[in-house]
């Protein structure tokens, strides 16, 4: 893990060239983003540039081919994904089958209570959501008030990339619509949070009433260079 | 599948008929997602979606999309007064809390009780769990909307599921193209069948006990 620079600091705003200091093969990154919307583009496109391989990530879901985290795993450069689903990229899928990246399922609420647990300091959450089916095996269960539940583990990333449409410069957050679904989560679980922000405002100029990640969890922020690949339904 | 257009909106147009005023929708991606094209506005029913949206409406007009306001397959969407965002541990939120009256949902594998088995063929191509087990494990209700066999004629609906679950004993009700099938605590009862099949029709192509509702429906 990354020595965590102070993250009180007021101005937190950095470059491209900043944030790719920390990403090295075999780096563990947790990505924000749910089918491409959400996914942060130039931070994705900076990680190809750099050529780091062998990274386990962590998020929702694989993209499609050429949208988003997709990018990224359709060149082959993770070895391990955990996600809730890889349906919408079929090299995802040729990757596993063919044995050069594992891919660890989990249930899409599941999976963002981890994250969650993860980044609020839990060790992990209980739910009965996958007792009885495949998702049970070689997890611990435990009995509260007489009923079921399995233990899943909290998850942490060395580093989490996340999307905002607005940052201000302590690096609090502001997403658009829908495209904030695992966002926040993931910004609050890595050792080092990196927010890639369409636009970024001074300190002082979001209403604190409207912010859904506060800076403290954000340790750079740089501008977006904003999506730059074709949605599947365009 | 191999289900034409036709066949597909006559799927959803029945399960919408399961649809009532004011309630929460969750509806699945393929012909689950047709459903919402038969609710009227007026019927107030708010469509979540797992991906952080509460009261969906209409695809937008081409040309007016918003990239980042889509439903969870990754359609772009718009929304009704009275819609919310939110993150996706709240989205599974409403749907643990048992705030979801209702998931329409895919199938591979329906059993006599229930079962669902719908993420997995093994040393098939896996597309993963995404939000199945929590919508067809905490839902209030499930629809299950499906061809009633497989490609090779296999009844889809069984006595044991031979897939791995995705939830034990939660569906409610199928809707095949040959029938409506409601699931009790004492098995299958046939409702509905689709003209020109029959009772025994669907018993042929049903790998499971299925009784004959006493005033079963035959939908032209």
């Amino acid at each position: 893990m990354q020595v965590k620079e102070s993250r009180t600091r007021l101005d937190k705003t950095g470059t491209l060239e900043q944030a790719m200091k920390q990403f090295h093969d075999g780096s563990t990154v947790m990505f924000g983003g749910f089918g491409g919307v959400g996914n942060p583009p130039s931070l994705i496109d900076g990680i190809i540039e750099k050529g780091v391989k062998d990274l386990t990530l962590i998020g929702n879901d694989s993209g499609f081919p050429q949208i988003g985290i997709g990018k990224l795993i359709s060149l082959g450069r993770a070895k391990k994904l955990i996600a809730s689903h890889i349906g919408s990229n079929p090299v995802a899928g040729q990757l596993m089958i063919d044995g050069k990246m594992d891919v660890e399922f989990a249930a899409q609420g599941t999976l963002a209570e981890r994250i969650r647990a993860g980044g609020v300091g839990l060790g992990g959450v209980l739910t009965d959501i996958g007792i009885g089916s495949m998702v049970e095996e070689g997890k611990e269960k435990v009995t509260v008030g007489g009923k079921d539940y399995l233990i899943e583990p909290a998850l942490r990333a060395e580093v989490s990339i996340v999307y905002a449409k607005k940052a201000d410069t302590f690096g609090n957050l502001i997403y658009d619509t829908s495209a904030r679904n695992t966002n926040p989560l993931v910004a609050m679980a890595g050792a080092y949070t990196i927010a890639e922000a369409e636009e970024i405002v001074p300190a002082g100029e979001l209403d604190p009433e409207c912010i859904f990640t506060p800076g403290v969890f954000v340790d750079l922020v740089i501008p977006s260079k904003g999506v730059n690949w074709r949605w599947a339904w365009e | 599948m191999g289900m034409g257009v036709e066949e597909r909106n006559r799927l959803a147009r029945r399960a919408a008929e399961e649809i009532e005023d004011g309630m929460t929708v969750n509806l699945g991606i393929g012909i689950p997602s047709l459903v919402a094209n038969f609710i009227p506005p007026e019927k107030g029913v708010m469509f979540h979606a797992e991906n952080g949206v509460l009261g969906m409406g209409k695809a937008p007009e081409k040309g007016m999309e918003n990239p980042n306001l889509c439903n969870a397959g990754g359609f772009p969407v718009t929304v009704v007064p009275g819609a919310s965002y939110f993150d996706s541990a709240m989205a599974f939120g409403m749907i643990r809390g048992g705030y979801v009256d209702l998931a329409v949902l895919g199938g591979l594998e329906v059993s006599a009780a229930g079962d669902l088995a719908n993420w997995i063929v093994p040393g098939k191509r896996v597309s993963g769990i995404g939000g199945a087990m929590e919508l067809a494990k905490k839902a209030r209700k499930v629809i299950v909307l499906m061809s009633h066999t497989n490609k090779d004629g296999d009844p889809k609906i069984v006595e044991q599921c031979s897939l791995p679950l995705t939830a034990s004993a939660c569906v409610d009700l199928i809707i095949t193209e040959l029938a409506v099938i409601e699931v009790t605590p004492e098995g299958l009862v046939l409702k509905e069948v689709a003209a020109p099949y029959t009772a025994e029709d669907v018993r042929a192509r049903t790998g499971a006990g299925l009784r004959v509702a006493k005033e079963l429906l035959t939908v032209e």
